[in-house]
């Protein structure tokens, strides 16, 4: 490899929460050899960025990659063209696929599998309970050794909370870090809506937003019982913030995420029962998305992640009820999470903090930076560019986007991974 | 005289004006009903097919007198015996039967939504009979035009809607109806069975059935749904029964010539007192019977007028 100059760009510093007009020298190993004014540079490749910004490649926690079980959904070569032309430098990957991934064995496959298939980093997350079924601690040791990453069993709550308790002790004791999915799980059985007037109006089943609350209450005590890790994997409503806050303020090691449908979306988007918009948790009034949005402004809610779940369509050509849950997001990602930076809502490195920085941060990953010695994971775009998505052109084998047809602005021009182009078109 | 509407997929898509094209027309079938030869063309040479996904007897025969009233060819599937069991989608099942050219598909389904989704996927007018807990146009057309007939008019009235609204297309499709006529309504019932949303919804929302029933002009009883309920919602039927069927004791709070209503099939003795039910100077559950097969011809009438304009085009 050798040396490339990525000159006359906005350099997105998350870190520093700074935008600055300047350059950026990728060394021949991989990594951010300089950056700032750099005159005087040279390098075997220049590229003129024309004044686009470059921020560090965004690192995708809780990507569904259908492997092993459902390639025809998703396999690690789409998704990984996906995530590149999505900017997303990094996945880590869900174990709810079919089977789960809740051994060594199967997580070895995955790993091989990523490494033949897929332009962009993968991570793995392994399962917290065999099959996901809540009954037994996966081998989070041996799982480890394999590189599993975090522990979670995705849209599945644990609700023996002895069992619970006895995986969230060991994980502590492994230093593993855990994700849960925070929707008590009683009140969300059959609700594909979240309680309101929408909800009623359509005749939907839908369940209280409280919900959400009585979940995270439940797992905030666990997390203080046993001390271990952990990661809420999607805050979506105002009534959950505070108990968030508080539990922060307590120093308990929790950080939170939100996917980028709960932070662009509302409940009336589902409109005439739009199966693409199903998603898990239910999309939420427009308060509760607002509020959700100042909490990542201000840096309650850590990560934003795609929540990348590809579904057939025939497994959303159903009645809504029936409908399959999830949206596909690593192409879409970047340009949706621009609305909130073009209506002010965020600003472009406090977005690339929630992106970037801090699940790299969390998982200990030495990315996700702007930094000398940094690994050159980048994303070069245009935050202004306009364009009407069309969801057959998206790389995803599954197309089940609820952008389709939508305006958008916001386009990523190049995407490097360790120094390396994997998406992009700079001659 | 203005109707629209390809389907009739729920009240939510009717303009006033059409809602009142719709009755006045069915009250002219009133009159073909009650007459010796109940039969007109209007439907002659199209085919009906009435798709019930879910158990019905009533709105079934009704569809299909009304079909057949007009001269249409009516066939009846039940859907609950055949391709679904066999795993069939929804979709296909529609293509198949769009496949057959049906002129009007009359739908029944018991997830809300499905049936519009269906009607995107046919090329006939499709009528909706009822999806999940979403709407039951029909009905609400059918109790619109009882009140009407009734009470000399359709706005301005005190309607009470009372019972079992959470799981209920009927007061869906009636209280969106009642709105779009300009009349107050008020919904009635334990909070399990109306919840708190309802009150966005413009309506007032009582726990207290003699409150609720307080001078009004029109007492609207909903079958309490055991079908659609796991959980207990109420704690026992006496206990409902007691608070919120509807007796002599509490219909003496609504107005002296209030009328009751019903939707059917009654659970006497649960939700209303069988006297009452029967006393033919306060109920009008028969006279909704007989305007069912009325408003459906209409509608049907209505919607195929507007597919041979399509199809002439």
């Amino acid at each position: 490899m050798t040396s490339t100059l990525l000159s006359n760009v906005r350099l997105i510093d998350p870190d520093a929460g700074t935008e600055t007009e300047g350059a950026l020298l990728i060394g021949a190993d991989g990594r951010i050899a300089a950056l700032g004014a750099l005159t005087g540079v040279t390098a075997e490749t220049v590229i003129d960025g024309n004044g686009l910004c470059l921020a560090p490649g965004i690192i995708d926690i809780g990507v569904k990659v259908c492997e092993p079980g459902e390639r025809h959904k998703e396999s690690f070569g789409t998704a990984g063209a996906a995530a590149a032309a999505g900017g997303v430098t990094t996945i880590v990957t869900r174990p709810d696929t079919d089977p789960a991934i809740d051994n060594p064995e199967t997580l070895e496959f995955v790993s091989r599998r990523a490494r033949e298939d897929c332009a962009v980093n993968v991570l793995h997350m392994a399962a917290l309970t065999k099959g996901r079924a809540g009954r037994e601690m996966t081998e989070i040791g041996f799982l480890m050794d394999a590189g599993a990453v975090a522990f979670t069993d995705c849209d599945r709550v644990v609700t023996e909370t002895k069992v619970l308790t006895r995986a969230l002790t060991y994980a502590k004791s492994s230093g593993a870090l855990v994700l849960g999915h925070i929707q008590e799980p009683g009140l969300t059985k059959g609700a594909c809506a979240t309680s309101g007037k929408f909800a009623t109006l359509k005749g939907l089943p839908s369940v209280s937003p409280m919900a959400e609350r009585m979940g995270l209450d439940r797992d905030i005590s666990l997390i203080e019982m046993t001390g271990v890790k952990y990661h809420f994997d999607q805050v979506t409503t105002a009534r959950a913030l505070p108990a968030l806050e508080r539990a922060k303020q307590n120093g308990l090691d929790v950080t939170a995420g939100v996917s980028i449908h709960h932070l662009t979306l509302n409940e009336y988007d589902v409109a005439d029962y739009r199966t693409f918009f199903k998603v898990k948790p239910p999309l939420r009034a427009e308060d509760d998305r607002q509020a959700v949005v100042e909490a990542v402004a201000s840096g309650l809610i850590d990560i934003i992640s795609s929540m990348h779940t590809p579904q057939d369509e025939e497994s959303k050509r159903l009645p809504f009820e029936e409908a399959a849950s999830g949206a596909v997001a690593l192409e879409t990602l970047l340009p949706a999470a621009m609305r909130l930076v073009h209506a002010g809502d965020l600003s472009l490195p406090v977005l690339f903090r929630a992106l970037s920085l801090n699940p790299a941060k969390r998982l200990g990953l030495p990315c996700g930076r702007l930094e000398v010695g940094a690994p050159a994971d980048l994303v070069l775009f245009d935050p202004d560019a306009p364009f009407v998505l069309d969801r057959f052109s998206l790389r995803s084998k599954s197309k089940n986007t609820p952008f389709d047809s939508a305006r958008m602005q916001g386009r990523v021009k190049a995407t490097f991974v360790a120094g390396r182009a994997v998406f992009g078109d700079l001659s | 005289m203005t109707f629209r509407q390809t389907h009739l997929l729920g009240i939510e898509q009717l303009a006033p004006d059409e809602i009142t094209t719709v009755l006045d027309l069915a009250d002219e079938y009133v009159a073909l009903n009650r007459s010796h030869d109940k039969h007109g063309d209007a439907l002659k040479g199209l085919t009906q097919v009435n798709m019930f996904f879910e158990n019905s007897t009533r709105t079934q025969s009704s569809f299909e007198l009304a079909g057949r009233r007009l001269g249409a060819d009516v066939m009846n599937m039940s859907m609950q015996a055949s391709s679904i069991k066999k795993g069939e989608t929804l979709i296909d099942t529609a293509m198949t039967i769009n496949a057959m050219h049906p002129d009007l598909l009359v739908v029944r389904h018991p997830h809300s939504g499905a049936v519009e989704m269906l009607s995107q996927k046919v090329n006939c007018a499709v009528l909706n009979a009822g999806d999940g807990k979403h709407e039951h146009p029909t009905q609400a057309l059918l109790d619109a035009l009882t009140i009407r007939r009734a009470k000399g008019r359709l706005h301005r009235l005190n309607i009470a809607i009372c019972g079992d609204i959470a799981h209920s297309r009927v007061a869906r499709s009636n209280l969106l109806l009642l709105h779009k006529m300009e009349n107050r309504i008020r919904l009635v019932g334990p909070t399990t069975l109306v919840p708190g949303a309802f009150a966005e919804l413009g309506c007032e929302v009582y726990d207290d059935m003699k409150e609720g029933l307080k001078d009004v002009d029109v007492v609207m009883m909903l079958r309490l749904q055991k079908e659609r309920m796991d959980g207990g919602f109420i704690p026992s039927e006496r206990e409902y029964y007691h608070r919120y069927g509807l007796d002599a004791e509490k219909l003496a709070f609504a107005k002296e010539d209030a009328i009751v209503m019903h939707p059917g099939p009654m659970n006497r003795g649960v939700e209303i007192d069988g006297t009452i039910a029967d006393d033919i100077n306060r109920s009008v559950i028969q006279d909704q019977v007989e305007m069912g097969v009325a408003v459906r011809m209409a509608a049907m009438d209505l919607l195929a007028r507007n597919l041979r304009e399509r199809r002439a085009a």
